[in-house]
C-alpha cells in the first residue's frame, strides 16, 4: 500500500504553496503537485530570449498580505520598492504618482487627489480585514463564529461614521469611472487610477463594480508596488523553501489528471504518467471550473453547484508582452532613474473605456492600455549587460477572439501594441531583439487556468465574499467531501497575496484537518 | 398596426377531433399549454369505468424528454435518486429528481426504451434544470412532448380490450414493462403503466397514427365498456392509489419561496426510491443529513371514520385538538373502498403507521356549517391494490 498524506495540494502557485507550508507547519504530511517544472503557478520568472528573464504573468507585487509573511516568516528580497507610476501623455506632461503623493496636475487636482487617496486606503484597510477571514456562512447552518465576522463587518462598517459609511455603501458597488470624473480635472489622473481599477479584469471604467475592483488593488499595502528581486520566482521560490522547511514535499512535472474518488469522498489523485497518490484531503489550488469540470468531473458533484460554477464569469482580457531590448527606449519628458517604476498608458478614462468596447465583441482593443516595466533597471540578473527587458500588461486582448486566435492574428495584436508603444517611446521598436506575447489563450495554457483568468474568476460583488466562488462554497469546502479550494477562485481572489492560501488551511485546520 | 388573432390559445392534443364528438361538458383546463379535459360526461361515470370497466385518458400533454448518448445513465443516476443501472431496456421506472438541497423537483416515469435510450415522463416541464444536469456530460435532451402522443387504458378490461384489438403478445407484458407491437401496420409502444393503481397501460404513438389508434381502441372496447375520462375522474382514482400529485400533495421545489415549504423524498414517504448506494446523485448530501436528523414532515395515508369528507382539513394528534400539527392535501369518499380516504402532511414524529390522528372536517348541510373532529388511522398500503394490477398474464374481463 503506498503511502497516504494528509492533504495533497494540487498546483505549486503561491497559494497552494502558502497552505501547504501552513499546514506542514501544523505537523501535517503534505504532498505538492506541480504541473509545470518550475514552481510557482502565474508567479514565476521564466527566461523568453536568451538571457532574457521576466515575471511572465504577475510583475509586480503589492498585495502580498502581511499575515501571510508573518505567519510563514517569509522574507522578500525586493529589487526595488514603493515604485512610482508615470501616467504617459503624448505631449509629454506626465502625471506622477506614488503613494499619496502627485505631481503634474493643478492644485485642486493634488488635494482632491489627497482626499481621494485617504478615502480609499480607508475603505480598503476596512475591506483588507475581511480578505484574510474565511467570508461568513449566512445560512441557516451559520456558525457562531460567522454570526461574529458578520456582526463585526456590520460595525466595522458602521464605525466609518454616517458620512464615511454612507459613501462606502455609495461607492462600493459603483463604476470608478463616475467617481474619478466628479473628482478630477486631469484626464491622465482619471485614465491612470482607471486603469489600475480594470487590469485583469473584463470590465471598463463605466462597468459597475470597478470602485470595488480598486479597493481591492489597494487591500494590502495601499497599492505600494514593489519588484522582487529576481522576477516573481523569487516569492514562490522563497514560499516553497518554506514549505519543504515544514516537512512539505513537493513535486513539479506532475501534472494531476483527475482527483480520486470513492465512494463519494475524495481520496487522492492521479496524474497524467499515471501515478496514483492516496491523501485523507485534497487541497485544489487550480481554478475552481477546471476543479470541478475536469479534475472531479461533474459526475461526482451536484447540479446546482454544477451550474454555479459553470456560470463563473472567468474570461480575462489581459495579456502580457515581453520585450528584450539592445537599451532603454527613450520617453520624452521621462528621466532615466524613472525607468526603476511603472508607466502606464492610459490618457483619459474614455480611452480605456474604448479600448474595453472592443473587448466585448470579442476584439482586440485598436488602441489598447498598458501597464508597462522595465524590471532590469533594478534588476540586472533579469538581462545580460547594458541590455534590457520590458515586461507589460497589455489590454483589452479577448481570451475568446472573434476570429479565433492564430499566428497571424497573434502577431497582428503584437505589431498592433509595439506601434502603440512606440508613439510613447519612438525608439522602442529598433531596440527590440525578440518578444513574446502572452496572450489569455497562452495564459490558459501555459499556466493552466481556465480563461486565463488571473483572478481565478472575476473579482465582482456577484463572485465576492459569500459567493465566491459559488454560494454555499465558500469557505474553501466543496461539496463534496475531502476536497478543498485554496486558491484565487476562492475567497477573497487572485493577486500574488496568499491570503486564499492562509485562509483555506486555516479552516482545513479548524475543521480538523479531515472531511 | 393589425393585430392578428391567436387562433388557439391552447394546443390540442391529436386525440382532440374524437374528445370533441364525445364532450358533453365542455370543461377544459391548461396542462403545460394543451387542453385537458376535466371530464367529458359525468365524472363519477368516468371513476367507475376506471374501475369496473375501461377508462381512456389523453395523456398527450405529459412532458416527454428523450435522454441519450453516451452518459445517459451516469446521466440519469445522478439526476434522480434511484439506481437507474438496476432499470434494464424494456423496463420503467418511477422516480423522484431533487435540488442540490434534497427537496423534490418532480416526478415522472423513466422508459429504457433500448440500451442507453431512454425517456423521461413527468407532469411538469423540466428544460432547464435537465439542461442544467448535462453540464459537462456527452448527454442529449430533445423535448419530445408534441412528437409522442399517448393514451392511458385503465382498469380491469384494458387487458382484453388490446387483446381485442390485437396486440399480439400483450399478455406477456409485466408491470412496468414496455413492449412494442404490431399496429395496422406501425410499431406501438405499450407500458404497463398508470396513475390509477389497477391493471392498465399506456400506449404511445405520433399524432399522424393518433386517430387510428383510437378508433381502433374504441372499437375493440366497445363490448368492455370503454369509456374516455378526464382529469377529475384520474384524480379520485391516484389518491385511491395512494399516488402523490404535485402541486397538490407536494410543490415543486422550484416554485416554492419560504423555506420549509418544499418536501424531500424521505418526507414524501418515497424512501424507496432513495439509493443512498449510489456514491453521488442530486441531494444526496442533503438527503443523507436527514437521514440522520430526522426529517421534519411525513407524508401520511389516513382512513378516517365517518363519511365527511377531509378536504383542506386540519389534523391534531388528539380529539381535543391543540396545536395542529399537519394538513390533508388529498381526500376523497372512496366509493371502490368503502372508505374516507385522504393524504396528508404532519409534522415529524407523528404520523407512524396505526397512529390514531384527528383531522378536523368541517361539513355544510343545508347552508349551515357543523364540524367534526374524525378519528383517522395512518396506513400503510395504498387503499386500492387489486391483485389484478400485479397479475401477469391479467386476467380476462
Amino acid at each position: 500500500m503506498t503511502e497516504r498524506y494528509d492533504a495533497i495540494v494540487i498546483g505549486a502557485g503561491h497559494n497552494g504553496l502558502v497552505c501547504a507550508s501552513l499546514l506542514g507547519k501544523a505537523g501535517r504530511k503534505v504532498l505538492v503537485l506541480e504541473a509545470n517544472e518550475q514552481v510557482g503557478g502565474a508567479a514565476v520568472t521564466r527566461e523568453f530570449a536568451d538571457g532574457y528573464s521576466v515575471s511572465s504573468c504577475a510583475h509586480l507585487l503589492y498585495q502580498l498580505q502581511p499575515q501571510v509573511q508573518k505567519d510563514l516568516g517569509l522574507k522578500v528580497d525586493l529589487a526595488g520598492d514603493k515604485l512610482g507610476t508615470v501616467a504617459l501623455a503624448a505631449d509629454g506632461k506626465h502625471v506622477r504618482l506614488n503613494g499619496d503623493d502627485i505631481s503634474g496636475v493643478g492644485d485642486e487636482d493634488t488635494a482632491n487627489y489627497r482626499r481621494f487617496r485617504k478615502r480609499m486606503t480607508r475603505f480598503s484597510d476596512l475591506l483588507k480585514t475581511y480578505l484574510n477571514k474565511t467570508a461568513p456562512r449566512l445560512s441557516k447552518d451559520a456558525s457562531k463564529s460567522d454570526m461574529l465576522t458578520l456582526a463585526q463587518l456590520g460595525f466595522d462598517v458602521r464605525r466609518l461614521g454616517k458620512t464615511e459609511m454612507q459613501e462606502f455603501l455609495r461607492l462600493i458597488g459603483m463604476n470608478i469611472h463616475d467617481e474619478l470624473t466628479e473628482r478630477f480635472e486631469s484626464e491622465l489622473l482619471r485614465g491612470a487610477i482607471s486603469l489600475d481599477a480594470v487590469l485583469g479584469t473584463f470590465l471598463g471604467p463605466r462597468s459597475p463594480n470597478t470602485i470595488l475592483t480598486y479597493l481591492y488593488r489597494l487591500a494590502g499595502s495601499h497599492g505600494t508596488l514593489s519588484q522582487p528581486a529576481g522576477g516573481m520566482s523569487s516569492v514562490t521560490e522563497a514560499l516553497a523553501h518554506s514549505a519543504r522547511d515544514n516537512g512539505v514535499v513537493i513535486r513539479t512535472g506532475m501534472k494531476v489528471k483527475r482527483v480520486v474518488i470513492e465512494n463519494g469522498r475524495a481520496t487522492g489523485v492521479e496524474t497524467e504518467s499515471g501515478e496514483t497518490f492516496s491523501s485523507w484531503l485534497v487541497v485544489s489550488n487550480a481554478d475552481p471550473k477546471s476543479t470541478i469540470m475536469n479534475l472531479v468531473g461533474v459526475k461526482n458533484v451536484e447540479t446546482g453547484f454544477t451550474r454555479r460554477v459553470h456560470h463563473i464569469r472567468m474570461r480575462c482580457n489581459a495579456a502580457k508582452l515581453h520585450l528584450a531590448l539592445d537599451g532603454l527606449p527613450t520617453i520624452a519628458g521621462v528621466e532615466k532613474r524613472e525607468f526603476g517604476g511603472r508607466f502606464v498608458i492610459a490618457p483619459d478614462e474614455a480611452y480605456v473605456e474604448r479600448a474595453f468596447n472592443h473587448a466585448k465583441y470579442g476584439e482586440t482593443s485598436a488602441k489598447p492600455v498598458f501597464e508597462v516595466t522595465f524590471p532590469s533597471f533594478r534588476d540586472t540578473t533579469l538581462a545580460p549587460t547594458g541590455k534590457h527587458v520590458m515586461s507589460a500588461v497589455v489590454q483589452y486582448v479577448p481570451y475568446e477572439l472573434r476570429e479565433g486566435w492564430s499566428e497571424e492574428s497573434h502577431a497582428a495584436f503584437e505589431k498592433l501594441a509595439i506601434e502603440t508603444l512606440a508613439q510613447y517611446m519612438p525608439d522602442l521598436p529598433e531596440r527590440i531583439t525578440a518578444s513574446e506575447l502572452l496572450t489569455p489563450l497562452d495564459i490558459e495554457e501555459q499556466f493552466h487556468i481556465t480563461g486565463g483568468h488571473w483572478h481565478h474568476g472575476e473579482l465582482t460583488l456577484d463572485q465576492f465574499l459569500f459567493t465566491r466562488p459559488v454560494g454555499g462554497a465558500h469557505q474553501y469546502k466543496m461539496p463534496l467531501d475531502g476536497l478543498y479550494l485554496c486558491g484565487a477562485g476562492a475567497h477573497p481572489g487572485g493577486g500574488v497575496s496568499g491570503a486564499a492560501g492562509r485562509n483555506a488551511a486555516r479552516a482545513i485546520l479548524k475543521s480538523g484537518g479531515q472531511v | 398596426m393589425t393585430i392578428t388573432e391567436v387562433e388557439q390559445g391552447r394546443l390540442r392534443s391529436p386525440f382532440y377531433p374524437r374528445q370533441a364528438d364525445l364532450d358533453r361538458l365542455n370543461q377544459w383546463h391548461d396542462w403545460k399549454g394543451y387542453a385537458s379535459a376535466d371530464g367529458f360526461y359525468d365524472t363519477t361515470l368516468e371513476y367507475f369505468s376506471i374501475r369496473n370497466s375501461t377508462g381512456v385518458f389523453d395523456l398527450t400533454p405529459m412532458t416527454k424528454y428523450r435522454i441519450t448518448g453516451p452518459d445517459a445513465l451516469d446521466y440519469l443516476n445522478r439526476l434522480v435518486t434511484r439506481d437507474m443501472a438496476k432499470i434494464k431496456p424494456g423496463r420503467v421506472a418511477y422516480a423522484v429528481w431533487c435540488d442540490d438541497e434534497g427537496q423534490v423537483i418532480d416526478d415522472g416515469t423513466i422508459f429504457h426504451l433500448k440500451q442507453g435510450e431512454y425517456r423521461l415522463c413527468s407532469q411538469e416541464r423540466h428544460m432547464a434544470w435537465l439542461q442544467a444536469a448535462a453540464i459537462g456530460m456527452d448527454v442529449s435532451i430533445v423535448d419530445e412532448t408534441e412528437e409522442i402522443c399517448g393514451l392511458a387504458v385503465q382498469g380491469p378490461t384494458s387487458f382484453s380490450v388490446l387483446q381485442a384489438m390485437g396486440l399480439d403478445g400483450i399478455e406477456n407484458l409485466r408491470p412496468f414493462g414496455l413492449d412494442t407491437y404490431d399496429f395496422q401496420g406501425t410499431e406501438l409502444m405499450v407500458s404497463r403503466t398508470g396513475f390509477t393503481g389497477d391493471l392498465g397501460y399506456e400506449l404511445w404513438t405520433t399524432p399522424d397514427n393518433a386517430l387510428n389508434l383510437w378508433d381502433a381502441l374504441f372499437a375493440a372496447g366497445e363490448l368492455y365498456g370503454i369509456r374516455a375520462i378526464g382529469t377529475d375522474a384520474l384524480e379520485h382514482s391516484r389518491i385511491e392509489a395512494g399516488f402523490i400529485a404535485a402541486y397538490i400533495d407536494f410543490l415543486p421545489a422550484h416554485v416554492t419561496v419560504r423555506s420549509g415549504r418544499s418536501r424531500s423524498p424521505l418526507e414524501l414517504g418515497l424512501d424507496w426510491l432513495v439509493d443512498f448506494k449510489k456514491p453521488n446523485f442530486n441531494g444526496r448530501r442533503a438527503l443523507a443529513e436527514e437521514k440522520r436528523k430526522g426529517s421534519n414532515w411525513r407524508l401520511v395515508k389516513l382512513d378516517i371514520e365517518g363519511n365527511k369528507e377531509a378536504h383542506n382539513s386540519y389534523i391534531y394528534p388528539k380529539k381535543g385538538g391543540g396545536k395542529e400539527i399537519g394538513f390533508i392535501t388529498s381526500a376523497m369518499w372512496s366509493p371502490v373502498c368503502k372508505q374516507n380516504i385522504a393524504i396528508g402532511t404532519v409534522r415529524a414524529p407523528h404520523g407512524k403507521v396505526g397512529d390514531k390522528l384527528y383531522v378536523e372536517v368541517y361539513y355544510q348541510r343545508e347552508m349551515h356549517w357543523s364540524r367534526v373532529m374524525a378519528e383517522a388511522t395512518v396506513v400503510d398500503k395504498p387503499f386500492w391494490d387489486p391483485p389484478r394490477k400485479r397479475a401477469t398474464p391479467p386476467g380476462p374481463y
